[in-house]
Protein backbone atom coordinates (compact mmCIF):
# COMPACT_ATOMS: atom_id res chain seq x y z
CA UNK A 1 0.00 0.00 0.00
CA UNK A 2 1.58 3.25 -1.15
CA UNK A 3 0.34 5.62 1.77
CA UNK A 4 2.21 3.30 4.21
CA UNK A 5 5.53 4.18 3.14
CA UNK A 6 6.53 0.25 1.91
CA UNK A 7 8.49 -0.08 -1.08
CA UNK A 8 7.12 -3.50 -1.89
CA UNK A 9 4.60 -3.91 -5.10
CA UNK A 10 0.99 -4.21 -3.48
CA UNK A 11 -0.06 -7.69 -3.52
CA UNK A 12 -2.22 -8.77 -6.61
CA UNK A 13 -2.73 -12.32 -6.15
CA UNK A 14 -6.61 -14.38 -5.99
CA UNK A 15 -7.38 -14.75 -2.49
CA UNK A 16 -7.72 -18.06 -0.51
CA UNK A 17 -11.20 -19.38 -0.59
CA UNK A 18 -13.61 -19.13 1.85
CA UNK A 19 -14.33 -22.03 4.20
CA UNK A 20 -18.00 -21.69 3.87
CA UNK A 21 -18.41 -24.84 6.39
CA UNK A 22 -16.50 -22.75 9.08
CA UNK A 23 -19.10 -19.96 8.58
CA UNK A 24 -22.36 -20.34 9.66
CA UNK A 25 -24.73 -21.17 6.84
CA UNK A 26 -27.04 -18.81 5.24
CA UNK A 27 -29.82 -21.12 6.66
CA UNK A 28 -29.89 -21.10 10.33
CA UNK A 29 -33.30 -22.05 11.47
CA UNK A 30 -32.93 -21.22 15.27
CA UNK A 31 -32.63 -17.50 14.11
CA UNK A 32 -35.47 -17.22 12.67
CA UNK A 33 -34.91 -14.06 9.94
CA UNK A 34 -32.67 -16.15 8.42
CA UNK A 35 -35.07 -18.68 7.06
CA UNK A 36 -36.51 -16.25 4.28
CA UNK A 37 -33.60 -14.59 3.81
CA UNK A 38 -31.19 -17.26 2.69
CA UNK A 39 -30.73 -18.26 -0.24
CA UNK A 40 -31.74 -21.90 -1.59
CA UNK A 41 -29.84 -22.18 -4.85
CA UNK A 42 -25.98 -22.57 -4.55
CA UNK A 43 -23.70 -20.32 -5.01
CA UNK A 44 -21.73 -19.90 -8.19
CA UNK A 45 -18.11 -20.41 -7.36
CA UNK A 46 -15.45 -18.83 -9.30
CA UNK A 47 -11.52 -17.94 -8.87
CA UNK A 48 -11.51 -14.12 -7.95
CA UNK A 49 -11.34 -11.46 -11.34
CA UNK A 50 -9.81 -7.84 -10.64
CA UNK A 51 -13.26 -6.99 -9.38
CA UNK A 52 -13.04 -9.39 -6.31
CA UNK A 53 -9.05 -8.97 -5.90
CA UNK A 54 -9.12 -5.32 -5.72
CA UNK A 55 -10.93 -2.88 -3.49
CA UNK A 56 -11.06 0.65 -1.85
CA UNK A 57 -8.58 1.46 0.55
CA UNK A 58 -9.04 4.41 3.41
CA UNK A 59 -6.57 6.54 4.42
CA UNK A 60 -5.94 7.96 7.96
CA UNK A 61 -6.48 11.19 7.02
CA UNK A 62 -10.23 10.36 6.95
CA UNK A 63 -10.26 10.01 10.92
CA UNK A 64 -11.28 12.54 13.46
CA UNK A 65 -9.68 12.34 16.57
CA UNK A 66 -12.44 11.06 18.45
CA UNK A 67 -14.02 8.65 15.92
CA UNK A 68 -12.23 5.34 18.10
CA UNK A 69 -13.32 6.94 21.58
CA UNK A 70 -17.01 5.65 21.76
CA UNK A 71 -17.00 7.13 25.45
CA UNK A 72 -16.43 10.66 23.95
CA UNK A 73 -17.53 11.12 20.47
CA UNK A 74 -20.90 11.64 21.19
CA UNK A 75 -21.20 12.69 24.43
CA UNK A 76 -21.83 16.27 25.72
CA UNK A 77 -18.06 18.66 26.15
CA UNK A 78 -16.71 17.87 29.54
CA UNK A 79 -19.33 14.61 29.80
CA UNK A 80 -18.68 10.74 29.22
CA UNK A 81 -20.78 7.65 28.63
CA UNK A 82 -22.21 5.71 31.41
CA UNK A 83 -20.86 1.95 31.51
CA UNK A 84 -17.84 0.00 32.53
CA UNK A 85 -15.18 1.79 30.52
CA UNK A 86 -13.08 -0.38 28.46
CA UNK A 87 -10.67 -0.78 25.66
CA UNK A 88 -10.60 -3.08 22.93
CA UNK A 89 -7.49 -3.88 20.95
CA UNK A 90 -6.10 -6.02 18.43
CA UNK A 91 -4.84 -6.79 15.39
CA UNK A 92 -6.19 -7.71 11.76
CA UNK A 93 -4.14 -10.89 10.67
CA UNK A 94 -4.49 -12.53 7.12
CA UNK A 95 -4.60 -16.33 7.13
CA UNK A 96 -0.98 -16.18 6.43
CA UNK A 97 -0.61 -14.61 9.99
CA UNK A 98 0.63 -11.18 8.21
CA UNK A 99 -0.24 -8.26 10.03
CA UNK A 100 -2.92 -6.03 7.97
CA UNK A 101 -2.08 -2.61 7.31
CA UNK A 102 -4.69 0.60 6.39
CA UNK A 103 -8.07 -1.76 7.18
CA UNK A 104 -11.19 0.35 8.07
CA UNK A 105 -12.64 -1.23 11.18
CA UNK A 106 -15.98 0.14 11.95
CA UNK A 107 -17.88 -0.28 15.38
CA UNK A 108 -21.17 -0.26 16.72
CA UNK A 109 -23.35 -1.51 19.66
CA UNK A 110 -25.93 -0.81 22.25
CA UNK A 111 -25.00 1.37 25.63
CA UNK A 112 -24.63 -0.59 28.75
CA UNK A 113 -28.08 -0.84 29.38
CA UNK A 114 -28.54 -3.20 26.02
CA UNK A 115 -30.31 0.10 24.52
CA UNK A 116 -29.85 1.01 20.77
CA UNK A 117 -30.15 4.53 19.77
CA UNK A 118 -31.76 3.59 17.14
CA UNK A 119 -35.75 4.81 16.22
CA UNK A 120 -36.58 1.11 15.51
CA UNK A 121 -35.19 -0.22 18.88
CA UNK A 122 -38.25 -0.42 21.47
CA UNK A 123 -36.98 -1.94 24.17
CA UNK A 124 -37.94 -0.23 27.62
CA UNK A 125 -33.99 0.42 28.86
CA UNK A 126 -33.27 4.18 28.55
CA UNK A 127 -30.82 5.77 26.08
CA UNK A 128 -27.67 7.52 27.47
CA UNK A 129 -27.42 10.90 26.17
CA UNK A 130 -23.99 11.18 26.22
CA UNK A 131 -23.66 7.57 24.09
CA UNK A 132 -24.04 7.20 20.32
CA UNK A 133 -23.21 3.64 19.87
CA UNK A 134 -21.03 4.26 16.41
CA UNK A 135 -16.91 4.27 15.66
CA UNK A 136 -13.96 3.56 13.46
CA UNK A 137 -10.02 3.05 13.41
CA UNK A 138 -7.85 2.01 11.09
CA UNK A 139 -5.02 -0.52 11.35
CA UNK A 140 -1.40 0.64 11.84
CA UNK A 141 1.77 -0.54 10.00
CA UNK A 142 1.53 -3.90 12.18
CA UNK A 143 -2.37 -4.37 11.82
CA UNK A 144 -3.10 -3.12 15.22
CA UNK A 145 -6.18 -0.93 16.48
CA UNK A 146 -7.97 0.02 18.91
CA UNK A 147 -10.81 1.89 20.32
CA UNK A 148 -12.34 3.10 23.58
CA UNK A 149 -15.87 2.26 24.32
CA UNK A 150 -17.95 1.24 27.79
CA UNK A 151 -19.19 -2.57 27.85
CA UNK A 152 -22.27 -3.18 26.17
CA UNK A 153 -25.12 -4.68 27.92
CA UNK A 154 -27.54 -8.17 27.19
CA UNK A 155 -30.79 -7.04 25.54
CA UNK A 156 -33.64 -9.00 24.62
CA UNK A 157 -34.89 -9.68 20.95
CA UNK A 158 -37.80 -10.89 19.34
CA UNK A 159 -36.73 -14.56 17.93
CA UNK A 160 -37.52 -17.27 20.60
CA UNK A 161 -40.31 -16.01 23.21
CA UNK A 162 -37.03 -15.17 25.69
CA UNK A 163 -33.81 -14.80 23.67
CA UNK A 164 -31.18 -12.52 24.75
CA UNK A 165 -28.09 -11.06 23.02
CA UNK A 166 -24.69 -11.79 24.66
CA UNK A 167 -23.08 -8.75 24.70
CA UNK A 168 -21.62 -7.76 21.38
CA UNK A 169 -19.52 -5.12 19.51
CA UNK A 170 -20.32 -5.27 16.00
CA UNK A 171 -16.96 -5.04 13.80
CA UNK A 172 -17.27 -4.21 9.89
CA UNK A 173 -13.88 -4.82 8.55
CA UNK A 174 -12.80 -3.37 5.11
CA UNK A 175 -9.79 -5.00 4.33
CA UNK A 176 -7.80 -4.35 0.56
CA UNK A 177 -10.03 -6.26 -1.39
CA UNK A 178 -13.87 -6.56 -2.26
CA UNK A 179 -13.32 -10.34 -1.80
CA UNK A 180 -12.09 -9.67 1.99
CA UNK A 181 -15.17 -8.10 2.90
CA UNK A 182 -16.56 -8.87 6.74
CA UNK A 183 -18.61 -8.43 9.05
CA UNK A 184 -18.85 -9.61 12.40
CA UNK A 185 -19.35 -9.74 15.95
CA UNK A 186 -17.08 -9.40 18.97
CA UNK A 187 -18.27 -11.23 22.58
CA UNK A 188 -16.65 -11.08 26.04
CA UNK A 189 -15.36 -13.60 27.73
CA UNK A 190 -17.32 -15.69 29.85
CA UNK A 191 -20.40 -14.54 29.23
CA UNK A 192 -22.97 -17.18 29.73
CA UNK A 193 -25.72 -16.01 27.03
CA UNK A 194 -22.83 -16.74 24.25
CA UNK A 195 -23.52 -20.22 23.96
CA UNK A 196 -27.26 -19.83 24.32
CA UNK A 197 -27.59 -17.51 21.26
CA UNK A 198 -28.88 -18.65 17.82
CA UNK A 199 -26.91 -16.12 16.10
CA UNK A 200 -23.37 -17.58 17.36
CA UNK A 201 -25.11 -20.83 17.20
CA UNK A 202 -25.55 -20.66 13.24
CA UNK A 203 -21.94 -21.20 13.50
CA UNK A 204 -21.00 -25.13 13.71
CA UNK A 205 -17.70 -25.25 15.14
CA UNK A 206 -16.92 -24.54 18.61
CA UNK A 207 -13.60 -23.43 17.56
CA UNK A 208 -14.70 -20.71 14.75
CA UNK A 209 -16.97 -19.11 17.99
CA UNK A 210 -14.32 -18.80 20.25
CA UNK A 211 -12.52 -16.74 17.68
CA UNK A 212 -15.30 -13.85 17.92
CA UNK A 213 -14.71 -14.18 21.64
CA UNK A 214 -12.40 -11.48 23.14
CA UNK A 215 -10.11 -12.06 25.90
CA UNK A 216 -9.89 -10.09 28.91
CA UNK A 217 -6.38 -8.79 28.87
CA UNK A 218 -5.30 -7.38 32.19
CA UNK A 219 -1.67 -6.10 30.52
CA UNK A 220 -3.61 -3.43 28.82
CA UNK A 221 -6.17 -2.28 31.32
CA UNK A 222 -5.75 1.51 32.34
CA UNK A 223 -5.28 1.46 35.99
CA UNK A 224 -8.07 3.22 37.58
CA UNK A 225 -9.61 4.16 34.54
CA UNK A 226 -10.25 0.98 32.27
CA UNK A 227 -10.54 -2.80 31.58
CA UNK A 228 -9.20 -3.95 28.38
CA UNK A 229 -10.38 -6.62 26.42
CA UNK A 230 -8.06 -8.32 23.18
CA UNK A 231 -9.77 -9.16 19.64
CA UNK A 232 -8.15 -10.23 17.13
CA UNK A 233 -9.36 -10.09 13.14
CA UNK A 234 -8.73 -12.33 10.48
CA UNK A 235 -9.11 -11.87 7.03
CA UNK A 236 -8.52 -14.11 3.72
CA UNK A 237 -5.54 -14.57 2.63
CA UNK A 238 -3.63 -13.77 -0.83
CA UNK A 239 -2.31 -16.62 -2.68
CA UNK A 240 1.00 -15.83 -4.53
CA UNK A 241 1.36 -15.56 -8.00
CA UNK A 242 3.89 -17.94 -9.09
CA UNK A 243 2.00 -19.09 -11.96
CA UNK A 244 0.39 -16.66 -13.31
CA UNK A 245 -1.52 -16.79 -17.43
CA UNK A 246 -3.27 -19.25 -16.77
CA UNK A 247 -5.69 -20.33 -19.09
CA UNK A 248 -8.59 -18.85 -16.39
CA UNK A 249 -8.73 -16.89 -13.29
CA UNK A 250 -7.62 -13.30 -12.99
CA UNK B 1 4.13 -36.43 10.05
CA UNK B 2 4.07 -33.01 7.43
CA UNK B 3 5.05 -29.54 8.71
CA UNK B 4 2.16 -27.76 9.70
CA UNK B 5 0.74 -25.43 7.25
CA UNK B 6 0.23 -22.92 9.71
CA UNK B 7 -2.19 -20.94 8.63
CA UNK B 8 -4.92 -19.05 10.35
CA UNK B 9 -8.28 -19.15 9.52
CA UNK B 10 -10.81 -16.55 8.80
CA UNK B 11 -13.04 -14.83 11.81
CA UNK B 12 -16.57 -16.23 10.70
CA UNK B 13 -18.99 -13.65 9.95
CA UNK B 14 -21.85 -12.94 12.22
CA UNK B 15 -24.94 -11.30 10.56
CA UNK B 16 -25.11 -7.12 10.50
CA UNK B 17 -28.12 -7.13 12.18
CA UNK B 18 -31.06 -4.54 12.31
CA UNK B 19 -29.08 -1.48 13.30
CA UNK B 20 -26.31 -1.76 11.19
CA UNK B 21 -26.53 1.95 10.23
CA UNK B 22 -25.79 2.96 13.63
CA UNK B 23 -21.81 1.72 12.30
CA UNK B 24 -22.39 2.23 8.84
CA UNK B 25 -24.53 4.99 7.94
CA UNK B 26 -25.08 6.95 11.23
CA UNK B 27 -25.92 9.99 9.73
CA UNK B 28 -28.94 8.69 7.66
CA UNK B 29 -30.52 7.03 11.48
CA UNK B 30 -29.88 10.32 13.20
CA UNK B 31 -26.55 9.91 14.43
CA UNK B 32 -25.46 12.97 13.53
CA UNK B 33 -22.14 15.20 15.17
CA UNK B 34 -19.36 11.88 15.11
CA UNK B 35 -18.79 12.00 11.19
CA UNK B 36 -19.08 15.01 8.90
CA UNK B 37 -20.89 12.35 6.28
CA UNK B 38 -21.40 8.95 5.97
CA UNK B 39 -19.11 6.84 4.40
CA UNK B 40 -19.65 5.79 0.74
CA UNK B 41 -22.87 8.36 0.62
CA UNK B 42 -21.14 9.98 -2.48
CA UNK B 43 -19.33 8.35 -5.14
CA UNK B 44 -19.17 11.14 -7.93
CA UNK B 45 -18.23 15.25 -8.78
CA UNK B 46 -18.89 17.10 -11.67
CA UNK B 47 -15.34 16.72 -12.88
CA UNK B 48 -16.20 12.81 -12.84
CA UNK B 49 -15.28 10.69 -16.28
CA UNK B 50 -18.35 8.80 -17.96
CA UNK B 51 -21.89 8.56 -18.79
CA UNK B 52 -23.78 9.10 -15.24
CA UNK B 53 -26.67 6.64 -14.28
CA UNK B 54 -28.93 5.95 -11.09
CA UNK B 55 -29.09 2.64 -9.79
CA UNK B 56 -32.73 1.61 -8.07
CA UNK B 57 -32.15 -1.83 -6.24
CA UNK B 58 -34.30 -3.37 -4.24
CA UNK B 59 -33.28 -6.57 -2.09
CA UNK B 60 -36.55 -8.77 -1.45
CA UNK B 61 -36.94 -11.61 0.76
CA UNK B 62 -38.72 -15.38 -0.02
CA UNK B 63 -42.06 -13.80 0.48
CA UNK B 64 -41.42 -10.95 -2.19
CA UNK B 65 -41.37 -8.17 0.67
CA UNK B 66 -38.62 -5.79 0.65
CA UNK B 67 -36.07 -5.33 2.72
CA UNK B 68 -36.23 -2.12 4.99
CA UNK B 69 -32.86 -2.17 6.99
CA UNK B 70 -30.90 -3.28 4.70
CA UNK B 71 -27.93 -2.00 3.31
CA UNK B 72 -26.11 -2.81 -0.14
CA UNK B 73 -22.39 -1.49 -1.12
CA UNK B 74 -20.66 -1.52 -4.40
CA UNK B 75 -17.42 -1.65 -5.78
CA UNK B 76 -17.30 -0.93 -9.51
CA UNK B 77 -14.17 0.05 -12.44
CA UNK B 78 -14.34 3.79 -13.70
CA UNK B 79 -15.44 4.25 -17.24
CA UNK B 80 -11.94 3.22 -18.65
CA UNK B 81 -12.30 0.07 -16.85
CA UNK B 82 -9.76 0.81 -14.15
CA UNK B 83 -10.23 0.35 -10.49
CA UNK B 84 -9.06 3.09 -7.70
CA UNK B 85 -7.15 0.25 -5.73
CA UNK B 86 -4.07 -0.04 -4.73
CA UNK B 87 -3.66 -3.61 -6.78
CA UNK B 88 -4.67 -1.95 -9.67
CA UNK B 89 -2.10 -2.23 -11.52
CA UNK B 90 -2.60 -1.73 -15.28
CA UNK B 91 -2.71 2.30 -15.04
CA UNK B 92 -4.44 5.14 -13.14
CA UNK B 93 -7.91 5.15 -12.37
CA UNK B 94 -10.26 8.76 -12.44
CA UNK B 95 -9.39 10.52 -9.71
CA UNK B 96 -12.60 11.72 -9.15
CA UNK B 97 -14.10 8.47 -9.22
CA UNK B 98 -13.74 6.89 -5.75
CA UNK B 99 -15.40 3.53 -7.48
CA UNK B 100 -17.30 2.40 -3.87
CA UNK B 101 -20.46 3.26 -2.22
CA UNK B 102 -22.59 2.56 0.52
CA UNK B 103 -26.30 2.97 0.66
CA UNK B 104 -28.77 1.46 3.53
CA UNK B 105 -32.51 0.71 1.46
CA UNK B 106 -35.11 3.37 2.51
CA UNK B 107 -36.88 1.95 5.46
CA UNK B 108 -40.28 2.58 3.88
CA UNK B 109 -39.89 1.49 0.45
CA UNK B 110 -37.23 -0.72 0.76
CA UNK B 111 -35.26 1.20 -2.31
CA UNK B 112 -31.82 1.96 -2.34
CA UNK B 113 -30.21 4.52 -4.81
CA UNK B 114 -26.81 4.75 -6.33
CA UNK B 115 -25.79 7.70 -8.51
CA UNK B 116 -22.93 6.59 -10.37
CA UNK B 117 -21.11 5.98 -14.01
CA UNK B 118 -21.39 3.21 -16.23
CA UNK B 119 -18.21 1.14 -15.61
CA UNK B 120 -15.93 0.01 -18.73
CA UNK B 121 -14.96 -3.25 -19.57
CA UNK B 122 -12.42 -5.13 -17.30
CA UNK B 123 -10.26 -7.94 -18.67
CA UNK B 124 -9.58 -11.24 -17.44
CA UNK B 125 -5.59 -12.07 -16.52
CA UNK B 126 -6.04 -14.24 -19.83
CA UNK B 127 -7.42 -11.03 -21.37
CA UNK B 128 -10.98 -12.10 -22.49
CA UNK B 129 -12.75 -9.15 -21.58
CA UNK B 130 -16.15 -8.79 -18.52
CA UNK B 131 -19.13 -7.36 -19.59
CA UNK B 132 -19.34 -4.28 -17.85
CA UNK B 133 -20.72 -4.97 -14.48
CA UNK B 134 -21.30 -3.53 -10.79
CA UNK B 135 -20.23 -5.76 -7.37
CA UNK B 136 -22.78 -5.69 -4.90
CA UNK B 137 -22.35 -6.83 -1.53
CA UNK B 138 -25.20 -6.95 1.03
CA UNK B 139 -25.51 -7.17 4.48
CA UNK B 140 -28.91 -7.35 6.47
CA UNK B 141 -30.70 -9.35 10.01
CA UNK B 142 -31.02 -12.23 8.62
CA UNK B 143 -28.10 -12.62 6.27
CA UNK B 144 -25.86 -14.88 7.86
CA UNK B 145 -22.78 -13.94 5.59
CA UNK B 146 -22.24 -11.06 3.12
CA UNK B 147 -24.43 -11.47 0.07
CA UNK B 148 -21.96 -11.39 -3.54
CA UNK B 149 -23.67 -10.40 -6.61
CA UNK B 150 -22.83 -8.65 -9.96
CA UNK B 151 -25.42 -6.34 -11.52
CA UNK B 152 -24.94 -5.94 -15.49
CA UNK B 153 -26.62 -4.08 -17.85
CA UNK B 154 -29.42 -4.41 -20.51
CA UNK B 155 -27.91 -2.69 -23.23
CA UNK B 156 -24.76 -4.46 -23.17
CA UNK B 157 -26.23 -7.68 -24.57
CA UNK B 158 -23.39 -8.42 -26.83
CA UNK B 159 -21.13 -8.28 -24.10
CA UNK B 160 -22.82 -9.95 -22.15
CA UNK B 161 -23.14 -12.88 -24.23
CA UNK B 162 -19.44 -13.34 -24.00
CA UNK B 163 -18.95 -12.38 -20.59
CA UNK B 164 -16.75 -15.36 -19.09
CA UNK B 165 -18.40 -14.70 -15.17
CA UNK B 166 -22.11 -15.03 -16.94
CA UNK B 167 -20.78 -18.36 -18.97
CA UNK B 168 -20.09 -19.74 -15.58
CA UNK B 169 -24.03 -20.34 -14.84
CA UNK B 170 -24.94 -23.59 -15.84
CA UNK B 171 -28.79 -22.68 -15.35
CA UNK B 172 -29.06 -20.23 -18.23
CA UNK B 173 -32.92 -19.19 -17.21
CA UNK B 174 -31.03 -17.78 -13.74
CA UNK B 175 -28.51 -14.95 -16.30
CA UNK B 176 -31.30 -12.95 -16.19
CA UNK B 177 -31.28 -12.64 -12.45
CA UNK B 178 -27.90 -10.29 -12.91
CA UNK B 179 -29.09 -7.83 -15.52
CA UNK B 180 -30.69 -4.60 -14.28
CA UNK B 181 -32.74 -3.44 -16.90
CA UNK B 182 -32.92 -0.07 -18.16
CA UNK B 183 -35.23 3.12 -17.98
CA UNK B 184 -33.86 6.25 -19.34
CA UNK B 185 -30.55 7.10 -17.27
CA UNK B 186 -31.83 4.79 -14.14
CA UNK B 187 -30.58 1.12 -14.23
CA UNK B 188 -33.74 -1.38 -11.92
CA UNK B 189 -32.33 -3.97 -10.09
CA UNK B 190 -34.42 -6.58 -7.91
CA UNK B 191 -32.25 -8.77 -6.12
CA UNK B 192 -34.36 -12.05 -4.91
CA UNK B 193 -32.76 -13.97 -1.54
CA UNK B 194 -34.87 -16.22 -2.50
CA UNK B 195 -37.40 -18.24 -4.19
CA UNK B 196 -38.17 -19.14 -7.89
CA UNK B 197 -36.52 -15.67 -9.63
CA UNK B 198 -34.01 -16.58 -6.77
CA UNK B 199 -30.88 -14.31 -7.65
CA UNK B 200 -27.58 -15.56 -8.98
CA UNK B 201 -24.94 -14.74 -5.85
CA UNK B 202 -21.55 -15.84 -5.90
CA UNK B 203 -18.75 -17.33 -4.03
CA UNK B 204 -15.28 -15.67 -5.07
Amino acid sequence: MAETGSNQAPETGAFFQRDRQWHPPALTPNYKSSVLRSPQKALVSFDNTLSESTGRVFGHAMLGELDNDLIHNFARPGESAIGERIIVHGRVLDERGKGVPGVLLEFWQANAGGRYRHKKDAYLAPLDPNFGGCGRAITGEDGSYALRTIRPGPYPWPNGPNDWRPAHIHFSVFGHSFAQRLITQMYFEGDPLIWRCPIVGGISNREAIEALIAALDMQSTIAMDALAYKFDIVLRGRRSTLFENRPEGN
Amino acid sequence: MAQSLDRLKESPSQTAGPYVHIGLTPNFCGIGGVYASDLGSSMINDQTKGERIELRIRVLDGTGTPLREALVEIWQADANGLYNSPAEMRGAADPNFLGWGRQPTDTETGVCLFQTIKPGRVPLRDGRLMAPHISLWIAARGINVGLHTRLYFSDEEKANAEDPILARIEHRLRVPTLIAERRGDTYVFDIHLQGEKETVFFDS
